[in-house]
């Protein structure tokens, strides 16, 4: 028994959806959370994102769909029910109150002794790193250690849930990066499953273990870090997460061939597999994906180009290219090149370069 | 452990149905509904019942607009609106002008000793409107100060004549009373809307080398357009309804208010005077409405993040903003020193030495000082019972979750009373608290709430009602600056609501509370209008007292019972003062960052 209900999804969402007057928030949304799993919404703002984790929350009241904590069903319970730990964009503290205060607020309903609140409020400014912070008012704390308060106000009655509604988009960008691991560590040491909502994708990229990706109140790909970033299912996907050049007017001639313009493009394995020859495509390669080749080498995907503009970006450059195309129109192609290797090779403005589109790194999407 | 859960058994079923039901929601929703029924008892069926006094002739048979087309027939009586809207207008126009040059004063220049200037300009909202019109007869009235040139003083040492009779009787002496009751609210609104605006857009003005007029007439003034609107339309209510000042200088120039007093106090006349307060009404509610728009859009003008200003030095122009605001305050304080001397005099003109025997209210129509205690009696009872409900309605309209069209009608409620002068609710709570019995479909059934009649109670409700919007609003603006999760955050603690409320959300409301709390008491102890109609023989009150003084030609003790009514008022105020200076020290350490 025990074992069976370990492998059951910890959190499970089923065809939720959500309409607000004519405006349609969520349609048919459902995914799962594993036991102790981090995982990240992304999408941009108005995407749905956070209404849905206000519904896993018992704070909206979905449409239809239910939800389920360790299987049990908490559709129509109330967030003080459902034992879920939140942490506001705006964190909510109480102004009027200390940090200490504030984290054990939800202790002190539960009657437990004065003696057993106070170890716990210790034991909590202690995991979050604020031991001498506690009699402090949120007004005298740094956003940093505000967020940290919320985080251990949310921690203390070790709620089953953790959800995180942007938590750290109030915060400076400095303080952003050292709190995403901070936040990724106790989160590990804890062992509680965690929903992050954001609109960050390198947030995202960081701390999750698994990547939502929501548009239009669907959730349009989901799937790990490395794989939502390197196999975006949708063109949408791939220009939100990194930067992605689009070349269109493609056509699929054969089996990892595709034609454009006047270009005889291989593709990787399987990348236009779904689609049949003579079909529209669209292709997609990352500025970071195009590589520098050795002039005259005739490799695959190998063309000549003339360099258009540079332009510096601190550890790299960003080159932009016209490719030749023929009948399909211009199409403009960026690139980033490491600075060192646009200082090495000499790459200057209207040199001509040998390029390479390497097969496996293009992306194939039906038109 | 999953799966006991999927297939729950009887008793785990009834919890889980137990678990499913809020209770709390449906507490908050109960209140909810209960603040709609108290404003729809309060508001609704009392102006329902006026509405419908004006459609029935003496027997209580519906004659349409029959009452109406009779008003407008009347010349005697149709005259009173043209006059009412005639002193309103010019009223408005001096009101608006004077208070956009004294609050430009305040805001955009550097004059010294804003704070002082400030206090005393807001004194006339500290005292009842009959006083304004006291205190002109003393100055203007046949016997008056400036009216026999200072009781010849000069004329006797100098051999100047500095005599003069401005005609005080009628529009003039209307005109100015309002003046002086009107110009501290218009200039009010007028601050606000000059201290909000944004200083970047001076800056892009002078940086394109606008000049002074052309910043001023392109950048100020569509600034604060919605603001002098909004400054306009106020205005234009506070005169129109009130009752006070036309009462002691309108001579035998008849406006609404006074009107509507003599139809039901004179002659008894309810139904004429259910009609000329409908005439009163319409204009109201239309300016109102007009506010309400001007006010909403003032708001949307002001960027989220916008650059206060701060007014630069410009010696000539801060000299002779100076220059008016100390005429002005000077006027101001002459005019209420003026009443407090002749409230001293022991009989004017003849013997000018002072005593205290005008305070001495025996043998006094009124009711001398039981009636002073008791109107202390109901502003306190009207401060402190005001204050929690209208904070507690506005908490739960603003703070509770789902229930839209209960909440929309709960914010309509609470906006309605602003529209409604103290007379309109005064007589049609005398309409409606007053019938013994109602007629409901046929049947008599005793109305439940004519035991309040007469009693202190409908004092206090008549001026909760009064003054509610004000409040409302007041509470409304502080509860919207606290983050909206802050209810959320509890419930997913497990904490009620309730228990954030008081732990959390009256703490930091608690400067707009106390401010609630000194305008309902200061308002309460001030007006006339609404609790004219309602007091009762038994329950004398100071502001009735002055106005029946007066009219009994006892004019220096009515001037001493509303110098003890502005007394009153300013020990509120400064009690106040001390009370949010407290709150602001133990604030302070929320909200001022120490140095770690």
């Amino acid at each position: 028994m025990r074992h069976a209900s370990d492998a059951d999804p910890y959190l499970k969402i089923v065809g939720i959806t959500k309409t607000f007057g004519r405006f349609t928030a969520l349609t048919d949304v459902s995914f799962e959370v594993k036991r102790g799993e981090f995982l990240c919404i992304l999408g941009p703002s108005g995407c749905g994102k956070t209404t849905i984790l206000r519904i896993v929350a018992g704070l909206e009241t979905q449409d239809s769909g239910q939800v389920f904590f360790q299987g049990r069903d908490v559709s129509s319970l109330p967030v003080s029910k459902r034992n879920v730990g939140i942490v506001f964009q705006s964190y909510a503290l109480f102004p009027n109150l200390t940090a200490s205060e504030n984290i054990g607020y939800g202790l002190k309903n539960r009657r437990r002794d004065r003696g057993a609140i106070r170890k716990r409020v210790d034991e909590l400014l202690e995991l979050v790193g604020l031991e001498l912070m506690g009699p402090k008012y949120p007004a005298q704390l740094s956003g940093g250690q505000q967020q940290r308060v919320a985080l251990a106000r949310a921690m203390a009655l070790s709620p089953d849930v953790l959800l995180l509604d942007e938590p750290l988009s109030a915060l400076d960008a400095q303080v952003r990066i050292l709190l995403r691991s901070e936040v990724r560590d106790l989160q590990r040491r804890l062992g509680v499953s965690t929903i992050m909502v954001t609109h960050d994708q390198e947030e995202a990229l960081t701390m999750a273990d698994r990547i939502l990706v929501m548009d239009h109140g669907r959730i349009v790909q989901s799937g790990t870090p490395w794989d939502v970033y390197n196999k975006p299912a949708t063109p949408f996907v791939a220009a939100f997460l990194g930067s992605m050049n689009f070349i269109g007017n493609g056509v699929k001639e054969a089996a990892g061939v595709v034609r454009v313009g006047g270009l005889s493009l291989q593709v990787g394995d399987g990348a236009a597999d779904g689609m049949s020859p003579g079909e529209g495509v669209m292709l997609a390669i990352r500025p970071e994906d195009v590589l520098v080749q050795h002039p005259g080498k005739s490799d695959r995907n190998t063309l000549c180009v003339r360099v258009g503009g540079l332009e510096f970006r601190g550890p790299h450059y960003r080159v932009t290219f016209h490719l030749p195309l023929g009948d399909a129109g211009p199409s403009k192609l960026e690139a980033d090149f490491p600075t060192e290797m646009i200082r090495r090779l000499g790459i200057r403005q209207d040199m001509e370069l040998t390029i390479q589109l390497p097969a496996d790194r293009i992306r194939v999407y039906a038109l | 452990m999953a799966d006991t859960a999927i297939h729950s058994t009887g008793p785990a079923r009834v919890r889980s149905i137990l678990d499913a039901v809020d209770l709390h929601q449906w507490l908050m929703r109960g209140m909810i509904l209960l603040a709609c029924l108290w404003m729809a008892v309060m508001v609704v069926l009392p102006l329902l019942q006026l509405l419908s006094k004006s459609l029935v002739d003496h027997d209580g048979a519906f004659v349409g607009l029959a009452n109406f087309i009779h008003y407008f027939r009347t010349p005697a009586l149709s005259m009173s609106l043209y006059n009412s809207l005639f002193v309103s207008v010019v009223t408005t126009a001096i009101s608006v002008m004077l208070g956009f040059l004294y609050a430009y004063a305040l805001t955009r220049t550097t004059i010294p000793g804003k704070a002082v200037f400030r206090g005393i300009a807001l004194l006339p909202l500290f005292s009842p409107t009959l006083l304004n019109g006291i205190t002109l007869v003393y100055l203007f009235g046949k016997k008056g100060l400036i009216t026999t040139g200072f009781f010849g003083y000069f004329e006797k040492s100098a051999g100047i004549t500095l005599a003069a009779d401005i005609g005080l009787y009628g529009p003039v002496g209307i005109v100015i009373a309002e003046v002086f009751y009107v110009f501290p609210q218009a200039m009010l609104i007028l601050s606000i809307a000059l201290s909000m605006t944004d200083a970047r857009l001076y800056e892009a003005s002078d940086s394109l080398r606008a000049s002074n007029v052309r910043t001023f007439l392109t950048v100020t003034i569509p600034g604060i357009k919605f603001g002098l609107m909004s400054a306009t339309f106020v205005s234009f209510i506070l005169c129109f309804t009130d009752f006070g000042a036309p009462k002691v200088v309108g001579g035998n120039y008849n406006v609404l208010a006074t009107d509507i007093y003599k139809q039901v106090i004179g002659q008894q006349n309810f139904v004429m005077g259910a009609t000329v307060s409908v005439v009163l009404l319409i204009p109201t509610v239309i300016a109102f409405l007009l506010d309400r728009i001007s006010q909403r859009k003032q708001v949307a003008l002001i960027a989220a993040k916008s650059v206060p200003l701060t007014p630069k030095r410009h010696p000539v122009r801060d000299g002779v903003f100076l220059a008016y605001c100390s005429i002005v305050a000077l006027l101001l304080v002459a005019f209420l020193a003026t009443a407090v001397y002749a409230s001293l005099v022991r009989v004017w003109p003849y013997d000018l030495s002072l005593s205290l025997k005008n305070y001495n209210f025996r043998n006094m129509g009124g009711g001398g000082y039981p009636a002073f205690f008791n109107s202390i009696r109901m502003a306190f009872y009207s401060s402190v019972i005001g204050t929690v409900i209208t904070f507690a309605s506005a908490y739960l309209i603003e703070k509770s979750k789902g229930m839209f069209l209960l909440r929309q009608g709960a914010y309509f409620l609470s906006m309605l009373p602003l529209a409604l002068p103290g007379l309109v609710i005064g007589l049609s709570y005398i309409f409606f608290f007053n019938q013994p019995t109602w007629a409901i479909l046929g049947l008599e059934v005793r109305n439940p709430f004519n035991v309040l009649y007469g009693t202190m109670a409908i004092l206090v409700i008549s001026n909760i009602v009064h003054f509610y919007t004000v409040s409302f609003l007041t509470a409304t603006t502080a509860l919207k600056q606290l983050d909206k999760e802050f209810e959320a955050v509890s419930e997913s603690l497990g904490v009620p609501f309730y228990k954030t409320f008081f732990r959390v959300t009256v703490p930091v409301c608690m400067p707009a509370i106390l401010e609630i709390g000194m305008y309902y008491f200061v308002n309460s102890m001030a007006t006339l209008s609404a609790v004219m109609f309602l007091y009762s023989a038994d329950i004398p009150l100071a502001s009735v007292a002055v106005a029946n003084m007066d009219d009994a030609g006892d004019v220096a003790p009515a001037a001493a019972m509303s110098v003890l009514i502005v007394l009153t008022n300013i020990t509120a105020r400064l009690l106040y003062g001390l009370m949010t200076r407290g709150v602001h020290k133990r604030t302070q350490a929320w909200t001022r960052p120490v140095s770690t």
